[in-house]
């Protein structure tokens, strides 16, 4: 049932390219249809998820028997809720409207190939296949990057190419260190998290595990391997920031939970602290850097790498209470799960309602905006709701996720946890000023005309925003799957 | 020992080779007394020729995996992956150059040549002795030369092999008389009897034999440091002679050095550091050459280099991990398709070679603009494409062989030469279409497009051909 989620955005993805006959409308419709599949897909796999431990719902077919390699997917309490995000945020962007350049079977086409390797890359349960997905998404973003971005998005499409592929080539050679070290060789996931083969503090061991923080940090991105990311931002399309934002980040910090704490967590909890650090650096750093921008989308990207560092500060924290502390790692790494999700879904909706200032001004820069409030209440609202719900304001998604990281953080690294708090303070400063100055105060007579949010935007952004107050206030639902996993995780191997 | 027909001399087991030789004087035959209008009926003699002989090789997987005639020539099933390989290449070139070639009155001797080259390669994968390392080397060189002069009129053509003969000239003189310096040394000059008789033998000479050696086989791999005919080829040669020759001879070359390595004492040679050094060369010398060529025909000659060099690590982890003969045949395979389909592409487009006059492609051919991005991305190695699975089984025999900082080499390589592959995919996806693109026939496009087929579907069904290799053995290893 999973493969479906992966192969029919794929299947769909070709048939764009191969048939010539479609107009904008139609291949809009066509893209959508392909896209509601898989969030059916992942609706019902939450329904039948068993939430035991271990991976369920799992299809498996050998590919690669000489080299240990499976076509093999299925779910657990951490990716199951990422995919659906996934599922959720690709159909929504699929329609949200932009400009498509006169392109539009290219555009669905790269929308939904890119669909497919993201769903593939957290359903994925075979470290070959994990990479086979992780790389692809590249290619997809590539395009979408290149040609349907404005700005010098060659350029930043190239740059984003070049550091990301780096950093999973880094990563392939820690994957290649652990399956030379399995014994019999491996890339399955369940195999390999039962083998733990490099799990321990020899040289070797901690030589994959830096090869995979690097690897992972890039995609994360924790600084200072972030230079990629604002670029990349600035010039993409709305949509394709979103997914880039809200699902593409979230490969790399799924990497640290599902790779190195669940098949090298001895070796983790080594590191722990290092890596916690790097965590703070990152929540700091991108919380400041943000603050000194005037382009909307640089500081929504900055603000990205402040969020991340509050998801490897949760998985660090996690790793270092592992066997002593269980409560407060269980909690941070939920917490942690869950920010992936909130950030996913908040940042989209951000970096959506980005896109729509674009096409309406063809600026990102908020000191040419202002006053705009009065003339378009719908988008004010919603950019409002964001990024209070970006800022952690109890109550929103974001609140509930960055408090179960700090509560569990301060059981384990009560120092870093201060520190980390400055984040959520500037943070904080940065969105009420944004949001001062593109939206209150004079409207300038350029702006007089400015449109509100038309309905396809407003039915577009609707299930994400609702998603992100129903699970700031009701958030059980979510965190019950989670704690499946994290729960087991955490009582170690 | 018996005689002709006996035990040692089994014409059988070279019964292909034997073959190819009466194709391609059989086709030569009838170039020569054709007319000019059915000269093309010799490219069809010449794909009878390798499809037959491609049966007679296939048969012979899974034999007794053993040494033939007097221990000179191997039959192991590395040899018939390479001769099934080499000949496929042969046959796509052929495909390749019917149309190129269209109006040339004399091209039915090309063809001619062509088998021959594919001959000289073939006899270089199964050498078991010096001799016939010689014998395949100067036979592929031969031939190479007058193929990359094939346009007789063309001053580049000539130029190009011109340059390829005198570093031909140069390193094949030092391959015989580094093999001088082993049969000297060894008194034989089968590959399992020197194995036997170079332990202890005199270490400077030993030395200077083998390096002499590796340098007459880098030259027809195209590695540092015999490597700088490959862009001059590549740019100059006609361009389905520059996509055979560099894939064909690269086949053969590195079975070659693989079979010669493995009968050195190794406590007295250190030939692993010496190809693992070779291969760090030419991976970097050959991608950092093609960053900045706006030619794509010179980019593709330097791309060429470098992927000799992630070739050569599958050499160097020989005898210390298992992946080593699995990875270099899907190497080579994976190479082959994606080079081929590369080459096409140039080829459908009239030999075109500023990067420049890409702008536009994926307008007016967008098709041969994907079959450009699948080739080039399956070079770089990304996923699932051929050259992944390739690169994924490098890796990971030159990590398990204790060779860590290869690997990571490899790696940063591999990200810079995305970098070179992309400039030429830039323009042709994101530049508008800025003058019509003149092609050159259904042939060549439906040839080229078969290959980047193959580099899909060969990445995705890796496992069979994986499974084939993984039982190869290396005689006389």
């Amino acid at each position: 049932m999973l493969s479906v989620a992966i192969f029919l955005p794929l299947l769909g993805a070709i048939a764009l390219l191969l048939v010539k006959g479609f107009t904008e409308r139609t291949a809009r419709l066509f893209a959508i249809g392909a896209s509601v599949v898989p969030l059916v897909v992942m609706v019902v796999a939450w329904v039948r998820y068993d939430g035991g431990a271990g991976f369920d719902l799992v299809e498996s077919v050998p590919w690669i028997p000489t080299l240990g390699v499976g076509y093999k997917v299925g779910v657990d309490g951490v990716s199951l809720p990422l995919a659906a995000m996934t599922a959720l945020l690709f159909l929504v962007c699929v329609a949200y409207p932009v400009d498509l350049r006169g392109k539009p079977r290219h555009y669905f086409a790269a929308f939904l190939f890119l669909e497919a390797a993201s769903l593939g890359v957290f359903l994925a349960l075979d470290l070959f296949l994990f990479y086979v997905f992780f790389d692809i998404s590249l290619v997809g973003m590539y395009f979408l990057i290149a040609v349907w971005g404005h700005g010098d998005s060659q350029r930043s499409a190239l740059k984003f190419f070049l550091y990301t592929l780096a950093g999973s080539l880094v990563m392939l050679l820690a994957i290649l260190g652990l399956y030379l070290a399995s014994d019999p060789r491996t890339f399955d996931m369940a195999e390999l998290i039962r083998q733990q083969p490099l799990n321990g503090d020899g040289l070797r061991s901690g030589l994959v595990f830096l090869a995979f923080v690097v690897g992972f940090g890039v995609k994360t991105p924790i600084v200072p391997f972030h230079t990629w990311l604002p670029p990349a931002h600035v010039d993409a399309p709305g949509p394709a920031s979103t997914v880039l934002a809200g699902v593409l980040l979230k490969m790399g910090t799924y990497g640290f939970v599902r790779i190195l704490l669940s098949m090298m967590p001895e070796t983790f909890q080594r590191f722990a602290l290092p890596v916690a650090i790097v965590g703070v650096v990152s929540i700091v750093y991108g919380a400041l850097v943000a603050l000194g921008q005037s382009n909307i989308k640089r500081m929504i990207a900055y603000s990205s790498v402040n969020h991340m560092g509050y998801v490897i500060l949760g998985v660090a924290a996690a790793a270092a209470g592992m066997g002593s502390d269980e409560d407060g790692a269980r909690l941070a790494l939920s917490g942690a799960t869950l920010e992936m999700v909130a950030h996913g879904l908040i940042t989209g909706a951000l970096f959506l309602l980005a896109g729509s200032i674009w096409s309406r001004a063809e600026t990102y820069e908020v000191d040419e905006l202002g006053g705009l409030a009065g003339r378009a209440p719908a988008m004010t609202g919603a950019i409002g709701l964001a990024a209070f719900a970006s800022l952690g304001l109890p109550g929103l998604a974001g609140f509930v996720a960055e408090f179960q990281i700090f509560a569990g953080t301060f059981a384990i690294y009560p120092v870093l946890a201060g520190i980390a708090l400055l984040g959520i303070v500037i943070t904080a400063a940065l969105f009420l000023r944004m949001l001062q100055k593109a939206f209150l105060g004079y409207l300038p007579d350029r702006w007089l005309a400015w449109p509100d949010l038309t309905r396809t935007e407003v039915v577009a952004l609707a299930p994400v925003l609702a998603l992100v107050v129903v699970i700031g206030v009701a958030p059980s639902w979510v965190l019950d799957v989670i704690d499946t996993t994290a729960s087991t995780l955490v009582n170690g191997p | 020992m018996g005689g002709m027909g006996g035990m040692d001399m089994p014409l059988g087991s070279v019964g292909p080779e034997i073959f190819l030789i009466i194709g391609a004087v059989v086709t030569l035959l009838y170039a020569l007394f054709a007319p000019r209008r059915a000269q093309a009926g010799a490219a069809v003699l010449a794909l009878l020729t390798l499809a037959v002989t491609a049966a007679g090789s296939a048969v012979m997987l899974q034999g007794a995996q053993e040494l033939t005639f007097y221990d000179t020539y191997a039959a192991d099933d590395v040899a018939v992956w390479a001769k099934l390989i080499i000949l496929v290449v042969g046959a796509v070139t052929i495909g390749l150059s019917v149309e190129w070639f269209a109006t040339d009155p004399r091209h039915g001797e090309y063809y001619a040549l062509l088998l021959l080259s594919v001959l000289g390669a073939i006899v270089l994968a199964g050498a078991a002795d010096l001799m016939g390392i010689i014998l395949g080397l100067l036979l592929s060189s031969a031939t190479g030369y007058v193929l990359a002069a094939f346009h007789r009129t063309s001053a580049r053509s000539g130029e190009a092999a011109i340059k390829y003969y005198l570093l031909g000239a140069l390193t094949n003189g030092a391959l015989v008389y580094g093999a001088v310096l082993l049969f000297g040394l060894g008194a034989t000059t089968t590959l399992v009897g020197l194995t036997g008789a170079l332990p202890g033998a005199d270490t400077t000479a030993l030395v200077a034999g083998t390096a002499l050696m590796v340098l007459g086989l880098a030259f027809k791999l195209g590695a540092v440091p015999a490597h700088a005919w490959v862009p001059d080829v590549a740019d100059g040669a006609p361009a389905p002679v520059a996509a055979f020759l560099t894939v064909a001879p690269k086949v053969g070359a590195l079975i070659a050095i693989s079979r010669l390595v493995l009968a050195l004492p190794e406590d007295q040679v250190g030939w692993r550091l010496l190809i693992a050094v070779l291969a760090a060369a030419t991976m970097t010398l050959g991608n950092l050459a093609a960053l900045w060529q706006d030619d794509v025909r010179r980019l593709l000659g330097w791309s060429a280099v470098s992927q000799s060099g992630y070739g050569l690590m599958a050499v160097v982890a020989l005898g210390r991990s298992d992946l080593a003969i699995p990875s270099m045949l899907f190497f080579l395979v994976a190479y082959a398709v994606a080079n081929l389909a590369a080459f096409g592409v140039v080829i459908e487009l009239r030999g075109r070679a500023d990067r420049n006059t890409y702008a536009g492609l994926a307008t007016a051919q967008p098709l041969l603009a994907l079959a450009l991005v699948i080739s080039f991305l399956s070079l770089v190695g990304v996923p699932p494409l051929a050259g992944f699975t390739a690169k994924l089984a490098l890796f990971g025999a030159a990590i398990d062989a204790g060779y860590t900082w290869l690997a990571v080499l490899a790696v940063v390589n591999t990200v810079v030469s995305l970098a070179y592959y992309l400039r030429v995919v830039a323009p042709a996806y994101f530049s508008p279409l800025a003058a019509p693109v003149p092609v050159l026939g259904t042939w060549a496009k439906g040839v080229t497009l078969a290959c980047a087929a193959a580099v899909v579907l060969l990445g995705l069904l890796a496992g069979p051909l994986l499974e084939s290799f993984d039982v190869s053995e290396l005689r006389p290893g």
